[in-house]
């Protein structure tokens, strides 16, 4: 009497891929629609919105007193000291930590467990949600503050989004793509480990401020190192910019973009080994 | 496919904390009830059959499946646990429907079993309301709900009657019946062992994560040597009966009935009671009305077993 399902047979030869895949579509549907806007995470709606906020106030009130070429360096500062290092980065443990370790301590994450659905995809299926949910939000704050950023100055600003700025704002949503992906994966690995991983998240950041003055090969294990690469705009050295840049070794935009997706493989290939062996243990929670 | 649920030699420890130990068990299909003081590892034998925890020692296959291949296993498989608690937001119609979508149904496969199931357990007119507002009744049917809708082979309740009001039980009692004389496992744990006694096919009482019996109610009754069977005998003359039954050895109390109409008689050996009183009728010096078992169900089996009141576990 077991009911009738779509989906391929599972043999050795042919995984249920189509199966998978339409698990995972609905549990990132599911997942979306349960947390994209909720008020327990006004918090992070705050980190990805401040600046945007800030943007809006400075424009209103200060018409017409800037300088684009300033702004410039001031959009590419915000993004790569702010929402690159605190907003994404704590935005990211912020979701990350609720995908399995929320659920946890709401006692419901058994609801997926006892789904016939496979602890890896179930695995993945979190991390896509929690992606999309962090990308929609931080790419959303992006895209506010640079559009923002150029509005006041009218036609020119409309000229500098058609020529040099669209790439700049390609990079800046590129960038917030892999550093989504990357934090949300080792985030999720984190809170997977441990009941509270912030202390280790605040290892992993004080990790990603020293890591341009480390050796090459362990800047490929840090997110921050490779995105940097990616900045479509250098800020200059000088006063306390002097203490937060430092010249790194060029790598190619490629090898950046491949050591990130590298990364986050790597990290959620350990979290599907974590999640196999998972149990729930409600009670010593 | 071998249809058992089997408990080979299970073990589960948290930490240093018993959860179970050397657990054995193989369960046909039917009803079984576990049944055991809280701590007594009702639960963890639970968790451990549906793969929510996984055994120190030992190994669990329920119909020769194991919960790592999740796909198969609960597609077969259907838990309604006790926590009480849900995904945050969600309508009773939602909790169904989207552990639907999990299997990859389609929307009109998922929607069909989902208003089959909450029709089923009578949830249907609140089905579209918000589970943050239902009472706990109908919170325990929106899991129930959930458990069966994909028609599964086996059926894990732990503690399902819980927060019930008494048509709620009957009706569910009335449905689990239904199931396991369709084929199905079902494995209930509840405090409630005067009902799961009505509906049980075999018990398994457990305490401080050991199984101390298995088997059928009567059964297991039997095998409870060391403590007399009662029974009520319902007669004519009680006295003269109560006179009788002081000459077997194997009888150690009479007790008259408070009504004045039977007699209460503890034996040691059920068996050669009722030769005894097949013999008393055939003499026709007593009329029997009735007989029948008096401490023959789970409660008592529990108090001769566990040494607490099943009824106030």
């Amino acid at each position: 009497m077991t009911a009738e399902i779509n989906g391929p047979k599972t043999s050795l030869l042919q995984k249920p891929w189509r199966l998978w895949f339409t698990q995972i579509r609905n549990i990132v549907v599911l997942e979306t629609r349960r947390n994209l806007f909720s008020w327990r995470s006004w918090w992070v709606y705050f980190l990805a919105f401040a600046p945007a906020a800030i943007i809006l106030i400075h424009a209103i009130f200060d018409r017409g007193h800037g300088r684009m070429e300033e702004d410039t360096l001031v959009m590419a500062g915000i993004f790569q000291f702010y929402y690159l290092r605190l907003g994404i980065f704590f935005g990211c443990l912020g979701i990350a930590m609720r995908l399995i370790r929320g659920e946890m301590v709401e006692r419901s994450l058994h609801y997926y467990l006892l789904a016939p659905v496979q602890r890896e995809v179930l695995l993945l299926a979190k991390f896509f949600a929690g992606t999309v949910r962090s990308i929609v939000l931080f790419g959303g704050a992006v895209l506010a503050s640079f559009l923002l950023m150029y509005a006041p100055y009218g036609s020119a600003g409309q000229q500098f989004m058609a020529d040099a700025g669209r790439s700049q704002l390609y990079a800046y949503l590129g960038i917030t793509v892999l550093a989504c992906m990357g934090y949300g994966a080792i985030f999720l690995l984190f809170s997977m480990l441990m009941k509270n991983p912030t202390p280790a998240a605040l290892i992993l950041m004080a990790f990603e401020f020293i890591s341009s003055v480390l050796p090459p090969f362990i800047q490929r294990f840090s997110i921050a190192a490779n995105l940097r690469h990616l900045l479509p705009v250098s800020i200059p050295a000088e006063g306390i910019f002097n203490l937060l840049t430092v010249a790194t070794e060029p790598v190619p935009v490629w090898a950046a973009v491949v050591g990130v997706f590298v990364l986050t493989a790597a990290v959620l290939v350990l979290s599907c080994f974590r999640m196999r062996v998972l149990e729930i243990s409600y009670t010593t929670e | 496919m071998n249809g058992e649920i089997i408990f080979d030699e299970v073990s589960k420890f948290y930490g240093e904390v018993l959860g179970v130990n050397r657990v054995s068990l193989s369960l046909p299909t039917g009803i079984t009830s576990l049944v055991g003081p809280n701590g007594s590892g009702k639960t963890t034998l639970m968790n451990l059959m549906t793969g929510l925890i996984r055994p120190t020692h030992g190994s669990v296959s329920v119909m020769g499946l194991n919960p790592s291949n999740a796909h198969e296993f609960f597609r077969a498989v259907g838990y309604c646990t006790q926590f009480d608690s849900f995904p945050r937001g969600i309508t009773g119609w939602d909790f169904v429907y989207d552990g639907l979508r999990l299997h990859g149904m389609n929307h009109k496969q998922a929607a069909d079993l989902s208003v089959e199931a909450l029709t089923r357990v009578n949830l249907g007119e609140a089905a579209h309301r918000k589970i943050a507002g239902y009472s706990k009744g109908m919170r325990q049917k929106a899991r129930l709900a959930q458990a069966i809708a994909h028609h599964p082979s086996v059926l894990v309740l732990d503690e399902p009657l819980n927060g019930l009001d008494p048509m709620a039980r009957a009706e569910s009692l009335a449905l689990f019946y239904e199931l396991g004389k369709q084929g199905m496992h079902v494995v209930i744990s509840s405090h409630v062992l005067e009902e799961v006694d009505r509906i049980s096919d075999r018990v398994v009482l457990m305490t401080g994560g050991y199984v101390i019996a298995v088997g059928n109610i009567h059964q297991v009754r039997q095998e409870v040597r060391e403590k007399p069977m009662q029974i009520l005998v319902r007669c004519g003359n009680p006295e003269v009966l109560a006179s009788k039954i002081f000459e077997l050895d194997h009888c150690v109390e009479a007790k008259l009935h408070a009504d004045g109409a039977g007699v209460f008689v503890r034996t040691r050996d059920v068996d050669q009671f009722y030769t005894v009183i097949n013999r008393i009728v055939s003499e026709g010096t007593v009329k029997i009305e009735a007989i029948s078992p008096a401490d023959d169900d789970a409660n008592a089996i529990y108090q001769y077993l566990i040494g607490s009141d099943g009824g106030m576990v």
